[in-house]
């Protein structure tokens, strides 16, 4: 589904990915893990076309993405801080996203519904809290029909309830067969919906596995355990 | 009051009976070449009217050297073909009236003229037309003439050169009235001319001076109107001239001004009015001149004065919607600039005396600037520029501080002008 | 494209500052017009306020709007909205905003109360200059992802086209007072947009008799119908520039 091919990208003098190759198929949930400013949300970012890569392309359903903004309609994204104009309200935004998708129907409101975003729609975007953009946020990345979901660090700051919600409905849509890229400090978190696990660390890719496999090569029971154990493997 | 009639009528019928029995009619007519006008000024006596019919006489060069009345009935008309000097008179008390003048020849050697006098004295020249001539009246060593009521206008001729509509050298006491004169070159010209009088005359687009003075003192101009002449109105080299109550208009373009003043002396320029003039008083080596009254409206520069005047006196004047009212090269000493009024004053009257209670400076940082340096003219209504003037206002230190008016009018002067 | 300007221009249209600057235009225009008894005087009047407002306001409040217009770009990127289609539709906004209030404010008294060609000058012109300064509010705020320095910059031009750039043609004008400089400075003030305008409406207002030769050089070159079009291309060359740099940089950068 996406392919990528030496992806490198440099902020300065950091180098924040460094001739990465990945190849993303469909159907799979994969996480993406590693220490902060290891890399994950310039990926994410140069995948969305909003950081610009240095080097390397990005193939998107067999498409190179570079001029190219209309495969934009197949991803939903979630960032990790969501950052909305400041004045308008939330059902001005989501009435923009619409718009501006040009799509009204076919909508997926299931998230809608369940995180009561219909009471809240007058609210000002610069009066929410940091969950409920994050409900914002959630709601208008599974709104629309996708093959990839994109999720910046999705459960950061949501309540427990919001928080399961949003992990049934990322396990679902890995049913349906999308393509879920999902980021997250919590690996607990990630145990029953990864499939895969990708692991970044200074720009650099260190594995790219299927969960059962790195379970297996390491012999540990959860993906917090296996990935900890590579590390102090590493260490040692 | 019945008295009165009957004595008019009693000096209507002797001056009748006294024509009648003393002069002679004499007619000429177009088309009978028995009776042009040359036979008939041939066989009159000094006294004798010469009654030209209406029509087009085509007579080439003609004289007059005798004391006679060319009278014109209907306007008749002699055409000087564009080759000749319509009429020349060499010769005291000749009256000439209704008769239209029109293609004079030109030259760039001589002065032809449509009607030219010379070496002679009391003189009427009334009612006569002149059209598209080179010189059109001009008069030469000539003393007592009167010019009233005569239209002039050239221009309608292409390719045909332009000179001046009257031109006076070396005359004087001439009476020049009511006259208008239009498309000329200058529209009176004046040079060694003296002790004259105009009055209610009107001189427009005319290509270089409405009213150009040379050498001519002591006259005195009244009630004329100069109106979007080439380049204003000249007064050079002249002493004690008088300018009252004339209209200055709409002299508008590079080099164009209301008034030139260069080398004048005691004169006085009175109740005025300068209208849409680039400079409306342009004064260099001018000294003694006394300019009250006027009303500066609509100017580029109301005053440009040299630095080369002395004893300047600007009184009670108007000054209103000028870009600069005053404008100097130097330092420029006033006589006194008192009690006018400034339309730029922004001062106050807490006493309601009708007089500001601070002095105003009417020359401007911006106005010195481009005096010393005139393309920065290119900067006028700049932000720059403004900022420029109102610190300068506030903190003078670059304007002289001697061009000061210490009584100001809160409000303008309301002239009358008759 | 349309669609995202339909947002923009909403929000903007929404804005308490335009509004405010579209009353405040409309009331100095009005009152300068009804105070002077002579349209000229007041057209000079008005010009001098214009100069000065019409491009403090449109390149300050375009480079502030744009900083805040941050987000707004971030999550339109992450949809199928082209980045070349997002700054065009901000900057179009923006301009037709300018444009808007100043027609508003400042050109319907213009229209009622001035000679119709000179009206007309000055509402295309003072069009010309708004779209101008949004153009190089856009060029100030992609230069620096800063806001405070972004609005220090802008600023700063502002400063330099009303001030200081008259300020250096005084300097030159004095410097080289013995070298025919006048053509010299004439196709320098051209590289004024506010002078260039200022220009324009003088010579149109016959302020040239009174500018001499230099007057009489730019009237040659700028005051005929051939002038006039190269005056209004070398205006539509100072919004074309800025923008079309600012948009390269916008499809560059990383957000």
């Amino acid at each position: 589904m996406i392919e990528i091919k030496k992806l490198t990208k440099s902020f300065g003098k950091l180098k924040a990915l460094n001739n990465v190759n990945l190849n993303l198929a469909q159907g799979e949930c994969i996480a993406l893990i590693g220490p902060n400013g290891c890399g994950k949300t310039t990926l994410i970012k140069s995948i969305l076309g909003m950081v610009l890569p240095e080097n390397g392309d990005i193939i998107f359903n067999g498409k190179n993405i570079k001029n190219d903004n209309l495969y934009r309609n197949e991803i939903g994204y979630m960032p990790q801080i969501g950052r909305y104009p400041e004045n308008m309200t939330i059902g001005q935004i989501i009435n923009m996203i619409q718009g501006i998708r040009n799509q009204q129907r076919d909508l997926d409101v299931e998230l809608y519904n369940s995180f009561g975003i219909a009471k809240m729609l007058d609210k000002k975007m610069h009066a929410l809290s940091g969950g409920t953009t994050q409900k914002v946020s959630a709601t208008l990345a599974f709104m629309f029909p996708s093959k990839v979901l994109i999720l910046d660090e999705p459960t950061a700051g949501l309540d427990p309830i919001a928080s399961e919600i949003l992990k049934d409905k990322i396990i679902e849509a890995r049913k349906k067969g999308i393509l879920v890229l999902i980021t997250s400090h919590l690996l607990s978190e990630l145990e029953n919906i990864a499939s895969q696990i990708i692991f970044m660390e200074d720009g650099n890719l260190i594995l790219h596995k299927n969960v059962e496999e790195l379970k297996s090569d390491t012999g540990q029971s959860s993906i917090a355990k296996s990935i900890i154990h590579i590390l102090k493997n590493k260490v040692a | 009051m019945g008295r009165f009639y009957i004595a008019i009528a009693v000096v209507f019928i002797a001056t009748f009976l006294s024509e009648k029995t003393l002069a002679n009619i004499i007619i000429a007519e177009a088309g009978n070449s028995g009776k042009t006008i040359a036979n008939a000024i041939q066989s009159a006596q000094n006294g004798d009217t010469v009654l030209i019919k209406s029509g087009i006489y085509k007579e080439q060069s003609l004289k007059l050297k005798k004391s006679i009345t060319l009278l014109g009935e209907n306007l008749p008309v002699i055409d000087g073909e564009n080759k000749y000097e319509n009429l020349t008179v060499e010769h005291d008390s000749v009256i000439i009236k209704g008769i239209k003048f029109i293609n004079s020849g030109s030259s760039n050697f001589n002065d032809i003229a449509a009607l030219t006098i010379q070496n002679s004295k009391h003189l009427l020249i009334e009612d006569c037309q002149f059209e598209n001539n080179f010189f059109g009246i001009l008069s030469m060593n000539c003393g007592y003439i009167t010019y009233n009521n005569n239209k002039l206008s050239s221009g309608g001729i292409k390719g045909k050169p332009l000179a001046n509509g009257i031109h006076c050298w070396k005359s004087n006491h001439l009476t020049i009235t009511n006259n208008t004169i239009k498309g000329h070159r200058d529209g009176i010209y004046l040079e060694f001319t003296t002790q004259s009088k105009f009055e209610n005359n009107r001189s427009i687009k005319n290509s270089r001076y409405g009213m150009h003075f040379m050498f001519s003192h002591d006259n005195f101009y009244q009630h004329n109107e100069f109106i979007a002449n080439g380049a204003g109105v000249a007064v050079m080299y002249s002493k004690r001239v008088e300018m009252r109550y004339n209209l200055f208009a709409d002299s508008w373009g590079s080099a164009a001004y209301g008034v030139l003043l260069k080398e004048i002396n005691d004169s006085k320029i009175i109740g005025n009015e300068f209208r849409g003039n680039t400079i409306s008083i342009f004064a260099d080596g001018a000294n003694r001149i006394e300019i009250y009254n006027n009303l500066f409206l609509k100017g580029g520069w109301a005053l440009k004065v040299n630095a080369s005047c002395a004893d300047m006196q600007v009184n009670g004047n108007n000054f209103i919607g000028n870009t600069f009212d005053i404008a100097t090269n130097g330092g420029l000493k006033m006589k006194s600039m008192n009690a006018n009024y400034w339309d730029k004053y922004e001062g106050y009257d807490l006493n309601k005396d009708k007089v500001g209670d601070v002095p105003f400076h009417p020359l401007s940082l911006f106005s010195v600037i481009v005096e010393k340096n005139p393309p920065a003219m290119l900067l006028y209504r700049s932000f720059m520029v403004s900022l420029l003037d109102k610190s300068e206002r506030v903190l003078p230190s670059i304007t002289p501080d001697n061009i000061v008016d210490n009584h100001p009018q809160m409000r303008p002067y309301v002239y009358d002008r008759n | 494209m349309i669609r995202v300007l339909k947002y923009v221009a909403i929000d903007i249209l929404k804005n308490k500052i335009v509004i405010a600057y579209t009353i405040i235009l409309a009331l100095f225009s009005w009152s300068v017009f009804s105070l002077e008894d002579n349209a000229a005087k007041g057209i000079l009047s008005l010009l001098n306020v214009i100069l000065l407002t019409v491009p403090l306001v449109s390149i300050l409040f375009s480079t502030i709007y744009i900083y805040n217009s941050n987000e707004f770009i971030e999550l339109l990127v992450s949809h199928p909205v082209k980045r070349n289609k997002i700054w065009t539709a901000l900057f179009t906004g923006l301009s037709l905003s300018m444009v808007a209030a100043y027609i508003i404010g400042a050109g319907i008294p213009l229209l009622i109360f001035a000679d119709f060609n000179i009206a007309i000058l000055m509402i295309t012109a003072g069009s010309l200059l708004s779209v101008i300064f949004v153009a190089v509010a856009f060029l100030c705020s992609i230069i620096t992802r800063d806001k405070a320095k972004g609005i220090g910059l802008s600023i700063m031009l502002w400063l330099y086209f009303a001030l200081l750039f008259d300020g250096l043609v005084l300097f030159l004008f004095f410097q080289f007072a013995d070298y025919p400089i006048e053509k010299i400075v004439v196709a320098l003030s051209a590289l004024s947009p506010i002078d260039l305008f200022r220009i324009l409406v003088l010579l149109k207002l016959d302020v040239s008799a009174m500018m001499g030769f230099t007057g009489a050089v730019f009237q040659d070159i700028f005051g005929s119908t051939w002038g006039l079009v190269f005056s209004f291309t070398l205006l539509a060359l100072w919004v074309a520039i800025p923008f079309l740099i600012s948009l390269r940089m916008f499809n560059r950068k990383d957000l």
